[in-house]
């Protein structure tokens, strides 16, 4: 057997034989797992949507807490609704690498660093027990330090007053940046104002912020250790909530046509 | 072939950590939790196994000189298994370990089990060496892990233990430990410890310093 092993017919054969064994098996894995994979990936989302709004409780299943969210699909300039783009299917973030359905934006506007940008955004309303809107959720994105962050604001329906603030994705420093993700922290968030006169004003202050002071409710407290987080934070907040973002969907909400 | 010996050897007296210094990539990367740090030693434990077994299960009809590819499709194939089966069922880990998880594939321990051991060996043994050698990586990784979530974030296994100061406790944690470097120091404090047990794993030094010398004492 050995004289003939080293042949190259016997090393074509073997190679072949292997990889078909293989693809078979790698690939009925990803056939098999792929149905649990997507229910993960779609659990995993709505509760990280959840969980921005401070909505989520660990005891009820995601799917039953999400019956009371609406997802819409909006177009960013006018802030109204679409209405041939289902909600359930648009990925926001493919949406923003494909030119047809994004803009690409010029360094001076592009504070949060994103550089292209979806026509197009994903909303997630919440309805209270009677049926009123309670919660606006937006998804956020932008750069902080070493990595996009991306997660979501909830508002109150006020379209003013934030509900809760939380991130789903980066890649910041643990202890550090990736303090983003210290409940406490994010607890600050909740009933600082978004905007003063028509302009965006919430922003995140280097150090601490003297409840005492003028403008404390639109200032957050920075991360120690972080001030580039921290900055980066501020800046995808401020860009989102922008009129490059849903300033003026928002508008739209509170004027009661959207 | 003794199968204790096979499979509890190379927990403790021929770590392929400890002695062997293999796999020390993924045993800095993924042990600042311990819960992390657990589903990746058993996603290699089970990797190390079976490609051992596989791979041994065929060595009399792999021709050498395709060898080593033919062991990297083993293992990528039983890689991309494990993958697939962490997205399915353990969705939040999986997310933490990222690529880590993909990176079995060129971990050493792996290559290295099959290349020295499964090559020359019935399935069975091979199977033990597998399982005693991902054993032997899965007790320095939750060693490691053990100090860095403890002092690094005061928790053990998410559960907290030393109430952190930002969370108004008592507890400083030490930021150092959080970051993948640590891991450097603390395996080698365990080898450390190991060779100061078991002096017979201490290598020869292979070069003496010799005595210093000076142009006087030459010419004296």
């Amino acid at each position: 057997m050995s004289s003939n092993k080293e042949s190259l017919g016997r090393i074509v054969t073997v190679a072949l034989a292997l990889c078909i064994v293989c693809s078979v098996v790698v690939s009925s894995a990803a056939v098999v797992f792929k149905p649990a994979q997507e229910v993960n990936k779609t659990r995993d989302l709505k509760r990280n949507i959840l969980m921005a709004a401070g909505l989520y409780d660990p005891e009820l299943t995601v799917e039953e807490q999400f019956q009371r969210v609406d997802s819409r699909v909006i177009d960013i300039e006018t802030g109204a609704y679409v209405s041939d783009i289902d909600a359930t299917t648009f990925d926001q973030r493919a949406a923003a690498k494909d030119p047809a359905t994004s803009m690409a934006l010029d360094t001076s506007t592009d504070i949060a660093n994103i550089i292209r940008q979806s026509k197009y955004a994903l909303v997630y309303l919440v309805n209270d027990d009677q049926g009123g809107l309670d919660k606006i959720i937006l998804p956020i994105h932008g750069y902080g330090l070493w990595s996009t962050l991306y997660g979501f604001i909830a508002l109150e329906s006020d379209g003013n007053t934030v509900a809760g603030l939380g991130f789903y994705e980066h890649g910041e420093t643990p202890g550090l940046g990736g303090e983003v993700d210290n409940p406490r922290w994010k607890n600050i968030w909740k009933g600082k104002q978004v905007y003063r006169e028509g302009a965006v004003a919430i922003n995140v202050k280097k150090g601490t912020v003297d409840p005492q002071a003028a403008n404390a409710d639109w200032e957050v407290d920075g991360l120690s250790g972080a001030t580039l987080t921290s900055r980066g934070v501020s800046n995808l907040v401020q860009y989102w909530l922008g009129d490059r973002g849903f300033e003026s969907y928002l508008q739209n909400l509170r004027e009661g046509d959207a | 072939m003794d199968i204790k010996d096979t499979l509890f050897r190379p927990v403790f007296r021929d770590n392929p950590i400890a002695l062997q210094i293999l796999g020390i990539c993924s045993a800095l990367a993924v042990t600042s939790s311990m819960q992390v740090s657990l589903v990746m030693a058993i996603a290699l434990t089970l990797v190390t196994a079976f490609s051992s077994f596989f791979i041994s299960a065929i060595r009399h009809y792999i021709p050498s000189s395709i060898r080593i590819i033919v062991q990297m499709t083993v293992i990528a194939s039983l890689v991309i298994v494990v993958d697939q089966f962490l997205k399915a069922f353990a969705y939040d880990t999986s997310k933490q370990l990222s690529v880590f998880v993909g990176l079995i594939i060129t971990n050493c321990i792996v290559m290295g089990r099959a290349e020295a051991f499964a090559m020359k060996n019935p399935p069975v043994p091979s199977f033990l060496d597998g399982l005693g050698n991902g054993l032997g990586y899965s007790f320095i990784l939750m060693a490691v892990a053990f100090v860095r979530e403890l002092l690094g974030s005061g928790k053990l296994f998410g559960v907290e233990i030393l109430p952190l100061i930002t969370e108004g406790g008592w507890y400083a944690p030490n930021g150092l430990l959080l970051l993948p470097p640590s891991a450097f120091f603390l395996i080698g404090l365990l080898i450390w410890a190991i060779r100061s047990l078991q002096k017979d794993q201490v290598e020869e030094p292979e070069f003496r310093i010799a005595k210093h010398t000076t142009a006087i004492e030459e010419g004296a």
